[in-house]
């Protein structure tokens, strides 16, 4: 069958739709952007620029708190005259300064950093979570965490690295100024005064200027790397010291999740198979029998009574609903599978079926139950879809257990087209198919074939008893 | 051909005691004699073995597993014993027992039914005379999805031609399809004769034979026999 646009691969992953082939995504840090070729244009290098001159104050702020000790010793072993002693107060005092007022001062400084860190990285930012416990509790804890000291250790690069890349920034930025500016710079020259001096050299003529300035646009045009590569940099330390720390406890809660939503899994399904047999054993039991008895009544009443009439209604009615109750339990859960497995309850759905479908199911094995029931869903619903919207004459079902992976494969010859987003419940499948920690695939080209494919790892487990 | 005894007797085994009784009375409103009642498959064997039955009625779902314990025994039973003559009931339609069924011993007098049927009670007890008669009666449930699995093969038939297959794959007789459709006897044997022709299939008066003919050719995807 002839296809007029590319072919899709959709896939449902863990209810989430990625369709392949998309173009390559927005960098979502300045870091990142370094090698995105739109930089120059783009805002990444604004936005780096703008990050790196607020930087400023933040870093004046952590100097002028944790750093006056430091500057003292600075200073007085720039101009000499420092005993040993004087020299190992200073840093003992510097170390005590840090140790005790760090952490009060790097708490604030870090919840700006880490909201003025959006300017650089746009990814979501996990946050530490707010103590518990009264004010001197927090305050001990807040010694005691490792994510404090890191956050001290961040203020302090921000005190010492900043300035000097700052410094270095600046001067390249005027280099670049002055170089392009430099032969208005000679223009401007009266006889008599000083060259113009740049870098190392002087010039004296707009000659002289040229390679000075083609050296300044060269310079010119590798700022906005420069910037965002500095801003960026800044940037990760900033979300390495700042933001991390969180992901184990995530990772725990995720595990928790996970176990818990199996928990949920496994209690509805027992629920619901505790359902399907107490409407089994009770009402429809009963409804049989109730029903057998009417048919009984009706044929030892005279046909033509007002009894007999009534006694017949009754009889379709409750013939009526027995047929009902079967549909409602089959839908719970269907018997043939509980009773027979995966392989028997998909042979059921085939002959069913309003079209010809081929089942190739070599399933010799009971997989746990809600394995099962999520596989017998997804072969049920996509048989419903390829009689409804596929406009196909025949289907087929593939089912393979191998290396603990159940694997169900659902093709048809139709029109293809099938739309996750279309309402044909396959959302919902890929939904039914996540929770038993499995995926779901689907190729759908227009002009067809459909194949939905879905992926289900099990561990093998005898059948809960009943 | 075996001829209907004058009593048929009946063990039967049904789990659900509701049911088990309803269905007693019902034997009992149509002449057959319900010498022993039991609730799962050993207790069938047990029951068989010491009553000597005409018949087994036996649900196919019953402790301790609840799959297909009943159908095992009555196929066991058809083995040691093929003239017993077997009528499972199923929950749901599954081709592998009646299948089993069927190919235990000749195919004659074995019924598959859906449990439900029951409630239509003069086709059910119609079924199980033709049964105890040595017939071979399958669930119209199962033979329509037969026919429809066989639609390249049977689209040579025409609508009423396929009706009057599915009635004769279900074990009725000419007089019966002529009833079930209000037409006369001579009309379904010019309606039979065409399909057997068409099928491919050995002309014949036995209605049995004829059955299994039908049924084998259903099953064989379309082979004759």
């Amino acid at each position: 069958m002839a296809s007029h646009t590319p072919d899709r691969m959709t896939c449902l992953l863990r209810s989430r739709i990625i369709v392949v082939g998309m173009p390559q995504p927005r960098p979502e840090t300045a870091l990142a952007a370094i090698l995105w070729p739109r930089l120059p244009i783009s805002g990444w290098p604004w936005r780096s620029a703008g990050y790196l001159i607020a930087t400023m104050p933040v870093a004046l702020a952590a100097i002028t708190v944790l750093g006056i000790p430091w500057l003292i010793l600075a200073v007085k072993l720039a101009t000499g005259g420092l005993s040993i002693v004087d020299a190992a107060a200073l840093v003992l005092v510097g170390v005590a300064v840090i140790a005790v007022f760090g952490p009060p001062v790097a708490a604030p400084l870090a919840d700006l950093e880490r909201r003025r860190l959006r300017l650089v990285d746009t990814r979501p930012i996990d946050s530490p979570p707010a103590g518990a416990g009264g004010p001197l509790e927090r305050l001990r804890a807040r010694y005691r965490d490792p994510r404090t000291w890191r956050e001290v250790g961040y203020v302090c690069l921000l005190a010492t690295v900043t300035p000097v890349l700052t410094g270095v920034l600046t001067v390249a930025v005027l280099l670049a100024v002055g170089f392009v500016a430099s032969p208005f710079l000679v223009m401007a020259q009266r006889p008599g005064d000083t060259p113009v001096a740049l870098g190392f050299s002087q010039i004296t003529t707009v000659e002289q200027s040229v390679p000075y300035v083609l050296a300044g646009l060269g310079l010119t045009a590798l700022l906005p790397y420069l910037v965002t590569l500095v801003a960026g940099g800044h940037g990760a330390v900033a979300r390495a010291l700042l933001t991390g720390g969180t992901s184990q406890r995530l990772r725990a809660e995720l595990i928790e999740v996970s176990r818990s939503r199996t928990r949920l899994v496994d209690a509805f399904e027992a629920e619901r198979r505790r359902i399907e047999r107490d409407l089994h054993d009770g009402a429809q039991q009963r409804l049989v029998s109730l029903t057998l008895k009417l048919g009984l009544a009706r044929l030892d009443l005279p046909p033509e009574s007002p009894a007999a009439a009534v006694v017949g209604e009754a009889h379709d009615q409750a013939k009526q609903l027995m047929a009902e109750l079967r549909e409602l339990i089959h839908g719970i859960q269907p018997q043939i599978l509980t009773d027979l497995g995966l392989g028997a309850a998909i042979g059921e759905l085939a002959e069913s079926a309003p079209i010809p479908v081929t089942v190739d199911a070599p399933l010799d094995r009971r997989l746990p139950g809600p394995i099962e029931h999520a596989a017998y869903f997804v072969v049920a619903e996509a048989l419903t879809n390829v009689a409804k919207h596929s406009g196909g004459t025949e289907a087929t079902v593939k089912v393979r257990y191998h290396d603990d992976l159940l694997t169900v494969e659902v093709g048809d010859n139709g029109h293809g087209g099938a739309d996750p987003d279309g309402g044909t419940g396959l959302t919902g499948l890929a939904d039914r198919v996540a929770v038993t920690g499995g995926r779901m695939l689907l190729s759908s080209p227009i002009g067809g074939p459909t194949v939905l494919c879905v992926e289900v790892p099990c561990e093998q487990s005898p059948r809960p008893s009943e | 051909m075996r001829t209907e005894p004058a009593t048929v007797r009946i063990v039967l085994a049904e789990d659900g005691v509701l049911l088990r009784e309803g269905l007693a009375g019902l034997f009992d409103r149509f002449g057959f004699q319900v010498i022993d009642m039991v609730g799962d498959a050993e207790a069938l064997k047990e029951s068989v073995a010491k009553h000597r039955p005409d018949m087994v009625v036996t649900d196919i779902r019953m402790p301790p597993g609840f799959t297909d314990e009943g159908l095992r025994a009555a196929v066991e039973l058809r083995r040691s014993t093929p003239t017993l003559a077997v009528v499972v009931l199923s929950q749901y339609v599954q081709h592998a027992y009646a299948a089993d069924l069927l190919d235990s011993g000749d195919g004659r007098g074995v019924g598959y039914l859906l449990k439900d049927r029951v409630v239509d009670v003069e086709d059910f007890i119609d079924a199980l005379r033709r049964v105890a008669a040595g017939g071979t009666v399958v669930d119209p449930q199962v033979i329509s999805q037969l026919v429809r699995r066989r639609s390249d093969p049977l689209s040579a038939l025409s609508p009423r031609e396929r009706e009057v297959l599915s009635l004769i794959a279900e074990g009725r007789s000419n007089a019966s399809i002529a009833r079930r459709l209000f037409i006369s006897d001579p009309a379904v044997g010019k309606h039979v004769g065409n399909i057997l022709a068409k099928l491919d299939l050995p002309p014949t008066d036995d209605t049995n034979r004829r059955v299994l003919a039908v049924l084998a050719y259903l099953r064989n995807d379309g082979k004759p026999g």
